[in-house]
């Protein structure tokens, strides 16, 4: 299937994802489980690691272990996302309230941290990745509604996912 | 944003890129090209290469520096490559440096001990200390802007593997200039040059290449 999603096939991609989600969740709450951190914040591990997953796609060799790759990319997110918390472990969630995002009806899939950084991003690319993540608006609509050509919304939406993961990763 | 509004936003993302060894490959002909250039500005080429290209220690400089290069490369690309084993990349080092041991084996049985710390301490050593590093900063920023496609667990290491890559193709470079042949020189004085090459790329490589 990841053959599939890397030869540019969006059905076979989506539905790799969708598979994975689950699975890197359930780890990810293992183990915060028995760090005794609150399961709330697996869902941001899960984001940031199909982001990386995503970006990283191309490091993945037809032929190689997609397992030990995978989980690679987990544990390292992981990692990352705890020494952030470490960092900011003062901070307290009061700071964060006001711009925490409402609560709505499917909060076990919901994180924080992206849509925190999302806030950040350019104009365009946040009004992008906005119009086709979060309303489903595809290429061809997003382009017509921001009157750009499509080419220009791919880059535009790859640069926002590239920008979201790095400022997920220099937040400290 | 929720989970699955994430998946969809990045499955509609199909941009397709090339993988991570042509990423390299192709990033390493123009730095190769800025190296030349250094070269021309600043080097020439000795006098009597033509005369002298047969001469096993010349071809020395070249097996080694060139066989480092060679497993550097594939060293960096295990180790940019999640999950895969960089062991085999490690155990490929020991190429050049089996080579380099012959090479200086091979000098100290031919050549009388009293003659050991000339050729060691040769005419331009600190000259090539600066220099190796010089010519390979071009190959350097290549690989590592290359390598910031790749996803390694440990960005320093593969930093360092890069400096090794850009070392060992600047050092061969440099070897078309340099007059000092014995491998006592080599292993003295390109590896030094080599190993502050490979400790810059460390040191970027922390920053630039974490993900």
């Amino acid at each position: 299937m990841m053959q599939a999603a890397l030869a540019g096939d969006q059905l076979a991609y989506d539905r790799l994802l969708r598979e994975l989600a689950p699975a890197i969740r359930a780890v990810a709450r293992r183990r915060f489980a028995s760090m005794g951190v609150s399961a709330s914040e697996s869902e941001d591990v899960v984001q940031e690691t199909l982001l990386a997953i995503h970006l990283k796609r191309h490091t993945w060799r037809t032929g190689d272990p997609l397992g030990p790759w995978l989980w690679t990319i987990a544990r390292n997110k992981l990692v990352d996302h705890m020494r952030r918390r470490g960092r900011r472990i003062e901070v307290p969630i009061e700071d964060f309230a006001e711009i925490l995002p409402a609560a709505n009806e499917r909060p076990a899939t919901d994180a924080a941290d992206v849509d925190r950084h999302l806030a950040l991003l350019p104009e365009k690319q946040r009004a992008i990745l906005k119009a086709v993540a979060v309303e489903g608006a595809s290429i061809g609509e997003a382009a017509a509604r921001m009157r750009m050509t499509p080419g220009a919304v791919r880059v535009a939406l790859h640069r926002g996912f590239a920008r979201l993961a790095e400022k997920l990763r220099a937040d400290e | 944003m929720k989970t699955e509004d994430l998946i969809r936003g990045l499955s509609a993302d199909s941009s397709r890129r090339p993988g991570l060894g042509a990423g390299l490959a192709l990033a390493l002909g123009p730095g190769l090209l800025g190296s030349m250039l250094l070269f021309t500005l600043l080097l020439r080429l000795r006098p009597d290469l033509a005369e002298i290209l047969a001469e096993p220690r010349l071809i020395l400089k070249f097996a080694v520096t060139l066989t480092l290069a060679a497993a550097a490369s594939a060293l960096v690309l295990r180790l940019s490559r999640p999950g895969a084993d960089p062991r085999p990349g490690l155990a490929a080092l020991l190429v050049p440096l089996a080579i380099l041991a012959i090479g200086v084996g091979g000098e100290m049985a031919a050549t009388p001990e009293s003659s050991w710390m000339t050729g060691l301490i040769g005419h331009n050593a600190r000259f090539c200390v600066a220099l190796i590093p010089l010519i390979s900063a071009p190959l350097l920023g290549a690989a590592l802007l290359a390598l910031k496609r790749g996803a390694p667990t440990r960005p320093a290491l593969a930093g360092a593997a890069a400096g090794l890559v850009a070392g060992g193709i600047g050092a061969a470079l440099y070897a078309l200039h340099c007059t000092d042949d014995s491998p006592l020189f080599v292993l003295t004085w390109y590896t030094l040059g080599i190993a502050i090459v490979t400790a810059a790329g460390a040191l970027i490589g922390r920053r630039l290449l974490a993900w």
